[in-house]
């Protein structure tokens, strides 16, 4: 903006508030002050006034009631007799694990897709761009909905993988069959999985009111403290290379290092995996509705989280295809001077470099995620805006209350995640001097 | 010597044709052996992307080519279909209008079609301003508006008003096409008039607090300069807008010309989604360019409110906004104020919109070189001259593909407003038709058909924004 | 600024918009336009069809009090609400009666800070299984996976029963009746839970129903009934009325069809009370004398109405049952009207 000459030093004048640069600024900061502020005095005057009306008041001790209602995923301990606050916690872990697991698939997806439709091969870069397309110009809560509908709609009855008598009799085999060796039956209300099991648990601890699995945790700090030591024999190894010339030999010190205590802290603790299977009478005869034992995961989170990864894969696809483009046609000619391969090319010279112009389009399509999430109300999923801004909102009439916390929390998460992203993004970004 | 080379009867004298290159190096065999069999790994990929293709064409081929066009009821398709199954596109045929209009009354299908008609007349000088090259948008445009009219309007007066109006404009984007301005700034009341209906005094009293405000600046600006003249006519707007367009509307009331009025709760289907999305799209943009000004301004209390305020909108899904919409902005607003939910998800998406745009033309904005706002310093403009004659045209010109990109998601995302109980194309229709005994239990023809559209209109527009992007490209750098 | 220019524009915005006050009756009337709270699509009971034209059980409650109110059937706008917007249309004065299936609780009563007027339809909470599952009790549904619809007191009631009979379920939350529905016949769930009559219409459309059971146990009372605001007891009093209209029409076979007749004929006081020819029991509540005439006029009485939308002719068959007149074994009892 023009800087106005030193001024005539006669005497301050009323008009001048708007006609002297100086001061101007000054006088347009007041004026939108105070329209703002009145602006907020007018928002929260008429909110009490519509509370005193509806016989209503601000007050977070619902958070402390009964819930009554049932959750179907829940990653800590929930019971219809837990409080409502608890289950806006157990909705808020359920959106962080679809938005955790979607952006690692997106990231993957859309790399692969990215790079693929740059690809020589020409039916492979058509049927990237058709997938890029079609999932970019058709609303998220199509694909939703589709993926969830497929999902659900193919995969067989958990009835189909029970044992009749007629089949004992027979011999026959249930017309489904768990796959990968008998340990994973997908069926159309989720996947069974098998669960990790200790047979001598560590127990758990409780700090405040939160539960905390000893178990679990020893495995992670065995995993932690392996690739520590790991890392300092590598140290260790580049030292002596530095000094003497002479790489010694680390891999089985590595392997033994990075393996060795975690199984034998599985082993000394009964470490096995619990089937999904359906409980059977004495001749071998399936009973019950469901398989037990194992972890099901359920359709309204694996159709959301795969949805998500695809949509976002999409636009991640695009923004890598932008950034691999952007890089000068000289680097990959220099990389062939050299005598690389195409793929080694790509991964060694292309990306690394691409990545500064693909990280900032990746921050934002990692906020879009974790936002979209929120769409899981499509399936039902029961993540923060489930439980809180929807069965507890409805059965408690507190509208004002749910719906600030939740954005308070979804402003939150997105914040944290920006400025990652942001630490992230200025720490890879070329240093220019 | 000569002689020699004449007698020697092996020296050819003319020059061979060319050979053909060997069979693997021309024509099919070549283009397939470069682009689908070049070495292991992309026949690989080749024959893996094949069974993909055949994999997905066997599965739904049969459903799409066994598919039932004639039929009342979802049973009946069932029937006809037989035990193989088959799509019922019936539904479609007997359902279509309420995905395309909603509940809007049948018989007056024809202002939204012209409505919509003219939004790209009014587009047209956005995109090509004072360019012969928007008469031609405007002429195809109007082949359309009349085409689709005649196929669906049965009232043969209001095709030839169609006809004579669109052929109006196009006579005026040929022969004056900056004047085509003006039908983009009348367009908003106009298209409110048209779908709405009422009387048409409502919009053009509306108007009139605009002409007011550009009086009043007319007659202030010279005096006190650009931020009062702009601030008492705004105000003075205002002042008109609340306390005497009431009256004037009241006095007009009942004096032609007027339309059938057409409550906003029967809108739905794409118009609702076009409604929603161009309206928020268009408001956000002044909002937008000020937030955006506003973030790069040196005063520091601007700026903190417009970072805070963008920064809270991308924060937070789009749904929450609408939710606050429909449960929150009433206590937000003075006791018993009410109205329509379809205005208050406008609102709200306007400024979630906003937040959006704010950021694109911030992008606009770094993008220009400072020696622009150097020179316009240079030239003894002041800030709102600069802005209106150096930078904005520059830095909108940059982000017109991002605002067209945050459109198309804008658009996607109407699809949204079911969760509040608006007849949305894609659940919200979907729905109602599924309420229906006849069509109870149809799933996939209603998603494919919406499917289709949306791909086809955010497709066209994507790729419109990608040519664009190439057009605008005038630096040399 | 911007802030500004929003608050200067939703001002004037609600400067030109209506006001809902404390008495509803006068708002409609100046609106000329009934504002009715309705279901976003529920077969048989409130739905548009391929017109735009709303029909269904509920629907026609809605339209007898507008024609009670203002003499015209047609003057509705219906406002599709759902689960979860619902109350919070009906508390904004988004809309004047909420009438969509809602059920009358004890805390959507005191703590929601609602009325329920009447009971329009008796219902309790069923389960839907499949023949071939071997099941003829909820009882025998432990470890079962019930799929539900959120923001409905269904959900409460599911895990209290499952919690009271000691045995274990997985919920399936869903969104609406007609997913609801896919998923059940997909066997993404072994059983569905919701009201009765809704299970009842969804089976009657099913490709075959001869497959699918309804359970024994009602597991809850479901009380279904209109909705309106708490405080203003003379709007209460007008919603509450005009139903009992439609039951002392049906108690005195009073129809659509032979209503002038009955009108011209009748020496029964009660009907000359009802069809305002005796009396002024319209003018007490603010109304036209008329009120009852035009309200059974607009659809029939109570009996018609559920035969016509979800009676045992049409595919959804449910029966009378509970809302049966309280003379033929019913729950239905008109309070006199004198």
């Amino acid at each position: 903006m023009a800087m106005a000459s030193e001024a005539p030093k006669d005497g301050f004048r009323l008009s001048m508030l708007i006609y002297d640069t100086r001061f101007r600024s000054f006088t347009i900061q007041v004026i939108v002050l105070l329209l703002v502020l009145m602006g907020i005095a007018w928002l929260v005057d008429n909110t009490v006034q519509n509370l005193a009306a509806k016989d209503k008041d601000i007050n977070f001790g619902f958070l402390w009631n009964r819930a009554g209602y049932d959750i179907e995923q829940q990653l800590i301990p929930y019971t219809n007799d837990s409080t409502h606050g608890r289950a806006a916690i157990i909705g808020l872990l359920n959106t962080l694990v679809v938005a955790f697991w979607g952006c690692i698939f997106a990231t993957v997806l859309g790399v692969f897709a990215g790079v693929l439709r740059l690809s020589k091969n020409w039916l492979v870069a058509r049927l990237m761009t058709v997938y890029v397309e079609a999932f970019r110009n058709v609303p998220l809560l199509l694909w939703i909905i589709v993926v969830f509908v497929v999902t659900s709609e193919t995969a067989p009855q958990p009835k189909d993988f029970k044992v009749t008598a007629e089949m004992v009799q027979t011999g026959a085999e249930p017309p489904a069959q768990k796959i990968l060796f008998g340990t994973v039956a997908i069926t159309n209300r989720g996947w069974n999985i098998p669960a990790p099991l200790v047979e001598r648990p560590l127990g758990v601890v409780n700090v405040g009111s939160v539960p905390v699995n000893l178990t679990l945790l020893a495995v992670i700090a065995a995993i932690v403290g392996s690739v520590l030591v790991n890392r300092a024999i590598l140290r260790r190894a580049r030292r002596i290379q530095e000094e003497t010339g002479d790489r010694p030999t680390t891999w089985w010190q590595s392997l033994l290092v990075l393996f060795a205590p975690t199984i034998l802290l599985l082993l000394a603790l009964g470490f096995h995996i619990e089937v999904p299977a359906f409980p059977t009478d004495e001749t071998g005869v399936s009973k019950g509705f469901n398989f037990q034992g194992g972890i099901l995961v359920m359709h309204s989170f694996s159709a959301l989280l795969i949805a998500l990864s695809l949509y976002t894969g999409a636009f991640i696809a695009e923004a890598v295809r932008g950034g691999v483009l952007a890089i000068s046609r000289g680097q990959t000619e220099a990389a062939y001077a050299l005598g690389l391969r195409p793929g080694r090319t790509m991964k060694l010279i292309i990306l690394p470099q691409a990545l500064r112009v693909i990280i900032p389009p990746l921050i934002s399509q990692y906020l879009n995620l974790t936002k979209n999430t929120s769409l899981g109300i499509a399936v039902s999923y029961l993540d923060l805006r489930g439980t809180l801004g929807g069965i507890t909102l409805n059965q408690t009439g507190r509208e004002l209350e749910c719906m600030l916390l939740m954005m308070l929390i979804y402003l939150t998460i997105s914040l944290i995640i920006s400025s990652l992203m942001n630490v992230f993004n200025s720490a890879v970004k070329l240093k220019e001097r | 010597m000569s002689d020699t080379h004449a007698e020697t009867a092996f020296i050819r004298t003319e020059m061979l044709g060319p050979q053909l290159p060997p069979v693997t190096e021309r024509g099919v065999v070549k283009w397939l052996r470069e682009n689908l069999f070049a070495g292991w790994t992309n026949t690989a990929l080749t024959l893996v992307a094949l069974f993909v293709v055949f994999w997905l064409v066997q599965l739904a081929l049969p459903w799409w080519l066994n598919g039932v066009w004639n039929a009342t009821s979802l049973g009946e398709c069932r029937t006809i279909a037989g035990p193989e199954g088959g799509a019922c596109w019936a539904v479609i045929k007997a359902r279509w209008h309420q995905y395309i209009f909603g509940f809007y009354p049948q018989d007056m299908y024809w202002r939204p079609i012209v409505a919509f008609g003219l939004m790209f007349v009014a587009l047209a000088p956005v995109l090509y301003y004072g360019l012969r090259s928007g008469a031609r948008l405007v002429g195809v445009v109007a082949v359309l508006t009349v085409v689709s009219l005649a196929a669906l309007d049965h009232d043969i007066g209001h095709v030839v008003l169609a006809a004579v109006v669109m052929a109006g404009l196009f006579a005026l984007a040929w022969v004056a096409p900056k004047r085509l301005v003006y039908v983009t700034l009348l367009y908003p009341f106009l298209a409110f008039w048209l779908l709405w209906g009422g009387s048409i005094w409502k919009p053009v009293a509306t108007l009139a607090g605009f002409g007011v405000m550009v009086l009043v600046y007319r007659l202030i600006q010279p005096r006190l300069g650009v931020v009062m003249g702009t601030a008492t006519g705004f105000i003075t707007a205002c002042l008109y807008w609340l306390f005497v367009q009431g009256s004037v509307t009241a006095a007009l009331a009942g004096v032609p010309p007027e339309l059938v009025p057409v409550n906003s709760d029967q809108f739905g289907g794409f118009l609702l989604a076009f409604v929603i999305g161009v309206t928020a799209i268009s408001c956000s943009l002044p909002i937008g360019i000020l937030l955006a000004l506003g973030r790069r301004s040196d005063m520091l209390l601007i700026k903190t409110l417009s970072v805070g305020f963008i920064e809270f909108i991308r924060g937070v899904p789009l749904i929450t906004m609408l939710f606050t919409a429909s449960l929150l902005l009433q206590y937000f607003l003075p006791p018993r104020t009410n109205f329509d939910l379809i205005l208050r998800v406008v609102i709200l998406v306007t400024l979630f919109a906003a937040a959006y745009i704010a950021e694109v033309i911030r992008g606009g904005l770094a993008a220009l070189p400072r020696g622009q706002y150097e020179a316009a310093d240079a030239l003894g403009l002041d800030y709102w001259q600069a802005q209106r004659l150096i930078i904005m045209p520059q830095a909108l010109k940059i982000s017109i593909p991002g605002i067209v990109s945050t459109f198309i998601g804008l658009f996607k995302d109407t699809t949204l407003v079911s969760f509040v109980g608006l007849l949305d194309p894609l659940r919200g229709v979907t729905q109602i038709v599924r309420a229906d005994i006849n069509w109870k239990g149809i799933y996939w023809e209603p998603y494919i058909f919406v499917g289709v559209i949306f791909f086809l209109i955010c497709f066209g527009m994507s790729r419109y924004s990608m040519y664009l992007e190439q057009k605008l490209k005038t630096d040399h750098r | 600024m911007k802030k500004s220019v929003f608050l200067g524009v939703v001002a004037a915005t609600a400067m030109t918009a209506g006001f809902a006050s404390a008495a509803t009756l006068d708002d409609v009337k100046a609106r000329g336009e009934l504002l009715c709270g309705s279901n976003t699509g529920l077969t048989g009971f409130g739905a548009p069809d391929a017109n735009g034209n709303w029909v269904g059980f509920d629907v026609s409650l809605c339209r007898a009090v507008a024609a009670a109110v203002l003499g015209d059937p047609a003057k509705v706008k219906f406002v599709p609400t759902t689960g979860e917007t619902r109350f919070t249309a009906l508390a904004s004065g988004e809309v004047d009666l909420l009438v969509r299936n809602s059920t009358w609780t004890f805390s959507r009563d005191t703590d929601l800070k609602f009325d329920f007027v009447a009971v329009n339809y008796y219902d309790g909470q069923g389960f839907m299984v499949k023949k071939d599952l071997g099941v003829s009790s909820a009882k025998e549904l432990d470890g079962a996976t019930v799929c539900i619809q959120t923001g409905t007191t269904t959900e409460l009631n599911l895990a209290d029963f499952f919690k009271f009979n000691n045995i274990k379920y997985t919920p399936v939350t869903v969104q609406d009746d007609s997913e609801a529905q896919r998923q059940y016949l997909a066997g993404a769930c072994d059983a569905y839970t919701t009201d009765a009559s809704g299970l009842a219409a969804s089976r009657a459309t099913m490709a075959d129903p001869e497959n699918h059971i309804i359970l024994p146990e009602i597991i809850s009372k479901e009380p279904l009934g209109p909705v309106v605001r708490h405080g203003d007891n003379n709007w209460g009093d007008i919603v509450r009325w005009t139903y009992y209209a439609l039951l002392i029409a049906e108690e005195k076979g009073i129809t659509k069809a032979n209503i002038e007749e009955v009108a011209s004929s009748t020496t029964d006081p009660e009907v000359r009370r009802l069809l305002g020819l005796e009396g002024d029991a319209g003018v007490m509540m603010g109304l036209d004398n008329n009120w009852a005439k035009n309200a059974i006029a607009a659809n029939g009485n109570y009996g018609e109405i559920f035969e016509a939308n979800i009676g045992t002719s049409t595919p959804i068959g449910l029966a009378r049952g509970l809302n049966a007149l309280w003379t033929q074994g019913g729950l239905q009892y008109a309070p006199p009207l004198r």
